[in-house]
């Protein structure tokens, strides 16, 4: 469990808010954060919180959930290509599966991910749902 | 001897039970956030008392992954796009509320992390039942009254659960609403004056460890929620030389539909004053977040110049209550983020079995 709060807690401003970076080499947008840029292999250190929107390049239903996840089955991972470009895998919510399409506009919000029993910590992360009205549009 | 009746000096503070900050202050954001969840009062009274209505239409439930948390976090995101400051200028963030997830480790920290405003910050969570988010909200101003920092957010917030089969399980809802307090100069409402009431008065509670609340019966009624909200309002008006007639609109707790109607009236208000305010029958009681989420109802579509009376309640008892004044910069910031009315509208039926499952009343192990 300590392990897993220390993973928690490094990880906060990308789970909480979408926080990624900037190459100021060549200008990718990165997310998640990490040293060396993908597309020009250069190292990174600027911090770029990202916008939160995107669109569903493709998605599954979970219909038998990986522990510490059975509660919220059945639920839809997808995967998100975000408007700043970086693609990020992500649960689905307040849709029903039956409503998501290829190409659907989603959001980012904040939500519990996984509880570690009773007495353990809660995980807070980002999911996404259908973009709900003109949220974000400024 | 010492007479008694000799003057106070100049600099005192006056007699007046109305709190007034050194610089004046306003709301420059505000943000509500409920789930999309819906429970018919009818299947609550299908499921225990044979059929029948209850006492509201409906009320939000929390999906499996909301809780306050999530709740304060999308409601604080909203109120921070209409007050158009950075998070990081916000130097205190307080989340008033009976539901946090947890009993030891504040809420208001991962609500600061969420948003981006740590680390230079006062974050803490207040407990004092329904009215937790005006107590924060009073707090707040006094922050950004005294000169301590220029924006401080208050936000009320519950997932509300009654025993399965009280009465209070049909109105016990989820929802949250958060405010941005700062500047007068910079606000879409300042503040006329504001005042605070508290007395002990076990009308309501819930012992440590405890998942269902126990309340007083009809004890809290007439000497906790009427005496209370009464005392406040009045207070307040008098202290402004102001009666019912000077506000637009009136914003009261809304435990049900009954309450706050009946108290308006005794206050001197007509229904037309508080529907604009009044969500209970749509929404249920959002606890620390209800009076809060109906004064973002009205700020939803109020004009500059109209006033606003908002007045609390929380068990235990005490009442905050407030007047305020809509400025011209209302227009041009209630739009970047859904109003209250948006939240409604987005709406999902649920039964008692998926609700019962929603709100973890099913023991799993
Ligand atoms: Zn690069």
């Amino acid at each position: 469990m300590t392990t897993k709060v220390a993973d928690d807690w490094r990880l906060r401003g990308q789970r909480y808010r979408l926080e990624g970076e900037r190459c100021e080499h060549c200008g990718e947008m990165i997310f998640p954060p990490r040293d060396i840029c993908p597309a020009c292999k250069k190292p990174t250190k600027t911090t770029h919180t990202l916008s939160g929107r995107g669109e569903v390049y493709t998605y599954s239903t979970v219909l038998s959930a990986p522990q510490g996840f059975e509660v919220y089955a059945p639920y839809t991972v997808a995967i998100i290509k975000l408007e700043e470009g970086p693609m990020i895998t992500a649960q689905l919510t307040d849709v029903a599966s039956a409503d998501i399409e290829i190409g659907m506009p989603v959001e980012m919000v904040t939500r519990r991910i996984r509880t570690q029993g009773d007495d353990g910590p809660i995980t807070y992360g980002y999911k996404f749902r259908p973009v709900f009205l003109g949220q974000g549009a400024e | 001897m010492k007479d008694l009746k000799e003057p106070r000096l100049e600099n005192s503070v006056s007699d007046s039970p109305i709190m007034k900050p050194d610089r004046p202050v306003g709301i420059v954001g505000y943000g509500t956030y409920i789930p999309m969840y819906r429970l018919p009062s009818t299947e609550i009274a299908r499921v225990w008392s044979g059929g029948g209505r209850g006492p509201i239409k409906e009320k939000a439930v929390a999906g499996l992954d909301e809780d306050t948390v999530t709740i304060a976090i999308e409601a604080a995101r909203n109120a921070v796009s209409r007050a158009g400051i950075e998070a990081c200028e916000l130097r205190a963030i307080w989340v008033g509320s009976e539901s946090p997830p947890y009993a030891v480790k504040p809420s208001s920290t991962l609500v600061a992390e969420a948003l981006g405003a740590t680390p230079y910050l006062l974050a803490a969570d207040i407990e004092f039942a329904c009215k937790a988010g005006s107590e924060a909200l009073q707090s707040a101003m006094g922050i950004v009254g005294s000169g301590m920092g220029d924006y401080a957010m208050a936000i009320g917030a519950d997932t509300a659960q009654g025993r399965p089969g009280d009465v209070l399980e049909y109105t016990a809802a989820s929802g949250g609403t958060a405010f941005i307090v700062g500047p007068a100069e910079r606000a879409i409402a300042t503040c006329l004056g504001s005042l605070s009431y508290a007395t002990d008065t076990p009308d309501f509670w819930r012992r440590a460890h405890q998942h269902y609340p126990s309340h007083g019966g009809r004890f809290t009624g007439e000497p906790a929620y009427f005496h209370h909200i009464q005392s406040s309002a009045t207070a307040l008006m008098e202290g402004l030389g102001m009666a019912a007639s000077d506000f637009q609109y009136a914003v009261l707790h809304q435990p049900n539909v009954k309450f706050p109607a009946r108290v308006a009236k005794r206050l001197g208000f007509t229904q037309s004053q508080i529907e604009a305010g009044l969500l209970s029958n749509l929404i249920g009681n959002t606890y620390a977040g209800a009076a809060l989420t109906g004064f973002s109802a009205v700020l939803d579509i109020a004009k500059p110049g109209d006033r606003i009376l908002l007045v609390s309640f929380g068990s235990g008892a005490g009442s905050d209550a407030f007047a305020w004044e809509i400025t011209g910069q209302i227009d041009a910031r209630r739009d970047k983020a859904p109003k209250v009315q948006d939240y409604i509208n987005r709406r999902q039926e649920i039964d008692y079995a998926i609700y019962t499952r929603y709100r973890g009343k099913l023991m799993m192990s």
